[in-house]
């Protein structure tokens, strides 16, 4: 299974948000949307870093003026990016060995979708009911 | 006018298409408690089950006993069936609106991807889906015509596709007579000079798709000797680095299967089945004729994307295999249905959860909903549409918990049927399937055979007594 089939059902456009716009304005979009991360692209729409509760709370520790800073100045910008073709079971290594829990996918460099641990949790726990659930129909119709 | 939901007014639900995805969605519909709901199934076809009946193997009967369990929701009072009935030419989304509270589609991933190479279309070249339906007897495609004269034959994927179409070629007669091949496919392949059948992978022995039951029946098949490269089965270091960081017991069980069958010495059985890994099409070369005579293949190698996957890279290295006949087998997708939003990029229904969306707002579009292949594109196994019909109708009792249906002029299901009459007088009830079906397994009895199918929608009408425009 790759990461294609995760975006097929999801609403497509991730969040995004330009560097230069403020934290407060991050925080808006976060609690508008109900969502943990927005992805941070310049203005050809290309991820150029990732922007997530967790920076605005490491941020807000030690700067009480956190809400005026830029996204720019506090955004990760080593982001791990996937595409369509990633293998599920790939991403799910990578996001739980380096601890990231969002992954955001480019297809020819155009941002398309964003993964995130969640959502690799559900995929891998329906693949195994599905699994699981088919091999009971086999075996329950081998006793008949 | 009643609350939809109660026995005044049943929450009225249009499903479009009768495969596992529509049966699941329609089983939890049926399990919700205190919902009152009527289910009204349709499909293009006269028989039910989608890729149950038409996709999977004939020589995997056990799968499609699944089929016991559609039976049993069938059987429900509050479900019809509407065979024989086609979603966008017998009756459309307008009408349904005028039906039903909620529809939802579950057409799957009827067309399959191109590889997008010269000579892709010359004779001789076909995708592996019309092999299948072919063989299984699906009204649709009882013309199509395979050259099972040639003797060398390319499967191009290791998907679940590409195994069956290569199992099925390498079936003996005698092991596709106890099945319930179509008589045509049977009779064809009872003709077939085909010595050599080769699987072509694109990426190595760790990332094949195939499953290890799979792979091992390969190994077991009474007519065809199995052949694996000893180059090509070796891991490459990225495959074997990241397999013995994840220690995956499916992968290394599949490594360790084919690395046997390198070892095998051949068996002296009339037909050779070779899995080529590390290798991808760039041209099929034709004859004169326009038919294809060969294909080049370029190798591949593996690099690792920033996530982590193994993905091929076309290396300068070539070779050209000789042969007739091509099945390609590189992906699927959805084909979108009239009136309802598409999304191209994933070549399924535009959607949130199962939510079919609008595509200038992206909010939901009121009482329309998807489930199986063609809300999430081709994956998983048959049960995987069980947890992803769940999903959808979660969506569809929210929404109902919030009033946010159809608001149908006619809600009863005596004008639905009325309606479907009127523009299909031979639409196929439950009971009508049951008969054929029973007609399908006495005819199949005599030869020891799960069945002998009915392959025309004529022939199904005349065996229930019916002539088309009657």
């Amino acid at each position: 299974m790759n990461i294609a089939s995760l975006l097929a059902a999801k609403s497509g456009q991730p969040i995004t948000i330009r560097p230069e716009r403020s934290v407060r304005e991050a925080v808006a979009l976060l609690a508008r949307h109900n969502i943990g991360v927005l992805i941070v692209v310049n203005e050809a729409n290309v991820p150029v870093g990732i922007i997530s509760e967790r920076d605005i709370v490491r941020e807000a520790a030690r700067n009480e003026q956190v809400f005026g800073r830029t996204v720019g100045e506090i955004m990760t910008r080593d982001v791990i990016t996937g595409v369509p073709e990633d293998d599920l079971a790939s991403v799910a290594n990578v996001m739980t060995e380096k601890r990231i829990r969002h992954v955001p996918v480019v297809d020819k460099g155009r941002l398309v979708g964003i993964v995130s641990i969640g959502d690799v949790v559900k995929a891998q726990r329906d693949k195994y009911r599905g699994e699981v659930e088919t091999l009971e129909t086999q075996i329950l119709a081998d006793n008949n | 006018m009643a609350q939809p939901g109660t026995d005044a007014q049943p929450l009225r639900v249009a499903i479009i298409g009768s495969g596992p995805a529509a049966f699941y969605a329609a089983e939890h519909l049926l399990k919700r408690e205190g919902l009152v709901v009527e289910i009204d199934m349709f499909d293009r076809l006269p028989t039910p089950y989608g890729l149950v009946r038409g996709g999977v193997a004939p020589d995997h009967q056990k799968i499609k006993s699944v089929a016991a369990a559609f039976d049993k929701v069938a059987a429900d009072p509050r479900f019809r069936f509407y065979g024989y009935v086609e979603f966008g030419k017998d009756v459309t989304v307008a009408d349904l609106r005028e039906h039903y509270h909620q529809m939802v589609y579950a057409t799957g991933a009827q067309t399959d991807r191109r590889m997008g190479i010269p000579g892709e279309d010359l004779q001789g070249s076909h995708p592996a889906t019309e092999f299948v339906a072919w063989y299984n007897g699906h009204p649709d495609y009882q013309d199509c015509r395979f050259d099972l004269q040639q003797e060398r034959v390319a499967v191009v994927g290791v998907g679940n596709v590409a195994v069956d179409v290569a199992r099925i070629l390498c079936r003996t007669p005698e092991e596709l007579a106890a099945t319930d091949i179509s008589d045509q496919a049977l009779d064809a392949l009872r003709q077939s000079r085909i010595k050599e059948v080769y699987m072509l992978g694109r990426r190595g022995p760790a990332q094949a798709a195939f499953t290890n039951p799979e792979i091992k029946e390969l190994g077991e098949l009474a007519g065809a000797d199995i052949t694996v490269l000893p180059e090509e089965v070796e891991l490459d270091p990225l495959s074997r680095e990241a397999l013995e960081k994840s220690q995956d017991r499916a992968t290394l069980k599949k490594v360790e299967l084919l690395h046997g069958y390198a070892l095998r010495k051949p068996g002296g059985k009339p037909r050779r089945l070779i899995l080529r890994f590390l290798v991808s099409p760039v041209e099929l070369l034709g004859n004169a004729a326009g038919q294809v005579v060969g294909m080049r293949l370029v190798k591949n190698e593996l690099r690792a994307t920033p996530a982590g996957t193994l993905q091929p890279k076309p290396t300068d290295r070539f070779e050209e295999l000789p042969v007739g006949l091509v099945f390609r087998s590189v992906g699927y997708k959805g084909v979108p249905l009239p009136g309802v939003p598409f999304n191209e990029s994933w070549g399924v229904i535009l959607n949130d959860k199962g939510r079919v969306l609008d595509p200038d707002s992206h909010r939901p579009v009121v009482g329309e909903y998807c489930t199986g292949w063609i809300k999430r594109g081709p994956t998983g196994v048959i049960g995987t549409n069980k947890p992803d019909a769940a999903e959808t109708v979660t969506c569809m009792i929210e929404d109902f918990g919030q009033g946010l249906l159809l608001c149908p002029s006619r809600p009863e299901a005596a004008a639905a049927e009325a309606l479907i009459r009127q523009r299909q007088p031979n639409y196929i009830s439950y009971a009508a399937w049951l008969r054929l079906n029973e007609l399908e397994t006495a005819r199949g009895r005599a030869g020891g055979r799960p069945r002998v199918k009915f392959t025309r929608v004529e022939e199904m009408l005349a065996a229930l007594g019916r002539s088309e425009g009657a």
